[in-house]
């Protein structure tokens, strides 16, 4: 019998030599006259054990990780291709803790199938939501999303259901739009990238609902360049949906039309806010523009548009499948369902954990995460990306929420959580902050664009000591005007770490006795 | 259009036509025509900006102003190897500025800068989703994770 071998061809395990692997596995497997084939599957998301192989044996699947080319002929002899023991056996994948004590909705595929095996697709559930949808009316559809409590998973929680129901009530002179926003700019989030090169039909299936649901005929898919393969896997996904009749004039022989297309970003962090990236859709630079109008009202050249993240479509078709009382059963108050959280930065057991709303940052960092990879103290825990709020490890029991968050100044964002040690410099990291906002804001309204470079200088004369006092004011009032001034959420938000320090991590500051800041006091 | 690995084109008017050519119809189509005109001469020469501008009925400043305002258009040839090194929170909290440093000191060039040779270009970038990996580089392309100094110093190396 044919033994099947799995190696990702997931960008994160390629970047730590999965290919290498592969090509190994098959070179040997060659020399050795053994039966196998070689899929190259998603990752599961558990990046600490990547390049992570799997066999399938009549147990189920048996892992084995890290391996590195060096270990393949080795693993080969021992008996790889009946899930034999050694020492790099992870045993049955699925018994991992890390995997098993996830609740996947959304990721239930990625790392199981080949990403662009239609047949794999429909053999694990896929296109399930999407005939249910074909069978419903468009605003039943629209109401199944809103009753499940699905909430924007690109940062800011907006109801995705509300959203749809304006689309699908605003009239039109000819066209819709859907637009995915794969822009995924923010340090510590992969999940998106994940998703489309690991489920690309998935994201198909979601966006094609929401378009049946809201009356849009044409879809786009926006992708930062810096996810190359993101852009190949989708595009080739497209492409194999259009031949099988998934997408096109008649989606699945219902008489209704839904075409997708992939634009690729060109490197500009802004092109994730909503109006900026339909500038750039439209090809123009990616400047913000002013709402209203909403999209919803007036969107991609001027017409009712769908945004949403990559994960907020790919929920869609599981709601559907399920109904929307099972999304709304997970969770904790007024967020609903799962959260695809991404662990990063110095952590030892780095990768995807998505679990319902309610559980603590405490439980991700450390019983998921097992604290830092240098093994050295946690000190500081960035989470919703270069615009969320650094929390001291003091603060860690918080509760995994929208509110809980929000209560906190903090937000929860598109769900990444990038962990430093103690030995961050937390000035430099607030520094940083107003850094890249000076680098990446679209120039368009003078609070972002300005008040982000005077925030640096600000900052600069506090960290060698210039009038510490007065400038520490300065820096405040800054913050301010920038949450109160700015057009959108690039200059509105960047104050958010920037306070964050203020409020835990003012003694990075060294400030002396004329510094009269009160330790750990509220600011702004 | 027809192109041997690693070789520039010659620039020409015409191989510009071509290539705006499957683009025409697809709505605002100015970024996908500058990818695929930078993915074949490897950066958007000026005199593509006015054929570009001609194809697309656009003014020469309008697609002048989308190439400035994208860091990935290049106005000028690349160097043969380019080493972008990532800068974001999550590489940083694994050491990304030592690397940063690093790679300065050994190539002799600040970051944006080339080598004296022009052979290798230095920039950075801000995340390549690899953050569980961090700290991460990549060398013309191709993504590297979990780089230390040994394993960027063996890379720098081998350009
Ligand atoms: C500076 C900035 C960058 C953003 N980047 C992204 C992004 O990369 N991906 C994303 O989905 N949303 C991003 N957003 C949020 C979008 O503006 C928008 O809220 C979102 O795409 C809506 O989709 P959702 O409701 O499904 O979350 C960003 C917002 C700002 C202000």
């Amino acid at each position: 019998m044919t033994a099947t071998v799995y190696v990702p061809r997931d960008s994160s395990a390629r970047s730590v030599g999965a290919d290498e692997v592969a090509g190994e596995i098959a070179r040997l497997a060659g020399e050795r006259d053994l039966d196998l084939t070689v899929v190259r599957n998603g990752s599961r998301g558990m990046l600490w054990l990547e390049p992570l192989v799997e066999v399938a044996s009549s147990r189920g699947r048996v892992g084995y990780g890290p391996v590195t080319p060096g270990d393949v002929d080795e693993l080969l002899a021992a008996g790889l291709t009946e899930g034999a023991d050694h020492r790099l056996s992870l045993g049955l994948v699925e018994e991992i803790p890390y995997l098993a004590r996830q609740e996947r909705l959304t990721f239930s595929r990625v790392g199981v199938t080949d990403p662009l095996s239609t047949e794999d697709y429909e053999e694990h559930g896929g296109l399930a939501g999407l005939r249910k949808a074909l069978a419903m009316e468009p605003a039943a559809v629209v109401d199944e999303v809103l009753k499940s409590g699905l909430r924007g998973r690109g940062g800011a929680g907006f109801p995705a259901g509300v959203k749809w129901s304006t689309v699908l009530a605003t009239p039109t002179p000819d066209v819709k739009f859907v637009c995915c926003n794969a822009d995924e700019g923010d340090s510590g989030t992969f999940a998106d990238r994940m998703l489309m090169e690991g489920d690309p039909f998935l994201l198909i299936e979601g966006m094609t609902i929401a378009g049946l649901a809201v009356g849009a005929t044409e879809g786009f898919l926006y992708i930062r360049s810096e996810y190359p393969d993101a852009v190949a896997t989708m595009r080739t996904a497209i492409e194999i949906a259009h031949i099988r009749g998934w997408l096109g004039p008649s989606v699945l022989e219902s008489g209704r039309a839904f075409q997708l297309s992939v634009r690729v970003g060109a490197g500009s962090y802004v092109c994730g806010e909503e109006m900026a990236m339909l500038e750039s859709l439209e090809g123009r630079r990616g400047v913000v523009r002013a709402k209203p109008p909403l999209p919803a009202h007036a969107g991609l050249f001027g017409r009712p548009t769908v945004v949403n993240n990559v994960l907020t479509l790919a929920a869609v078709p599981w709601i559907l499948i399920n109904g929307a009382a099972a999304y709304q059963a997970l969770g904790t108050g007024r967020s609903r369902g799962t959260q695809v959280f991404q662990l990063a930065g110095n952590i030892a057991r780095g990768g995807v954990v998505e679990l319902p709303f309610g559980g603590s940052l405490a439980e991700l960092v450390n019983d998921f995460g097992g604290g830092t990879r240098t093994g050295r103290p946690v000190r500081a825990v960035q989470v919703g990306g270069p615009l969320g709020s650094y929390l001291p490890a003091s603060a860690l029991d918080i509760e995994m929420n929208y509110e809980a968050f929000a209560a906190a100044s903090a937000m929860i964002g598109h769900g990444g959580i990038v962990v430093f040690d103690d030995t961050v410099d937390m000035a430099r990291q607030a520094r940083f902050a107003m850094e890249f906002c000076a680098e990446e804001s679209c120039g368009k309204c003078t609070p972002c664009r300005v008040g982000a470079v005077r925030g640096v200088e600000v900052i600069d004369k506090i960290i060698a000591g210039e009038e510490a006092a007065a400038n520490l004011e300065l820096l405040k009032d800054l913050c301010d005007l920038m949450v109160d001034g700015s057009l959108c959420a690039m200059g509105g938000l960047t104050p958010m770490p920037v306070r964050s320090v203020l409020s835990h991590f003012i003694d990075d500051f060294h400030l002396g006795e004329d510094g009269q800041v009160r330790p750990g006091g509220q600011t702004g | 259009m027809a192109k041997l690995e690693g070789e520039t084109p010659v620039f020409s008017e015409d191989r510009v036509r071509a290539l705006v050519e499957p683009h025409r119809h697809e709505r605002g189509p100015l970024i996908e025509v500058l990818h695929a005109v930078q993915a074949d001469f490897g950066y958007v020469d000026k005199r593509a900006v006015a054929v570009i501008a001609d194809e697309l009925n656009l003014s020469r400043a309008e697609v002048h102003g989308v190439v400035t305002y994208y860091r990935d258009f290049r106005s000028e040839p690349p160097a043969s190897s380019v080493v972008r090194l990532c800068r974001a929170e999550a590489c940083q909290s694994m050491g990304a500025e030592a690397l940063v440093a690093q790679a300065c000191e050994k190539l002799g060039v600040r970051v944006g800068e080339r080598t004296p040779d022009g052979r290798v270009e230095l920039d950075q970038a801000f995340c390549f989703g690899n953050c569980a990996l961090a700290p991460s580089v990549t060398v013309d392309g191709r993504l590297y994770g979990r780089l230390d100094a040994g394993h960027l110093d063996a890379l720098l190396e081998a350009l």
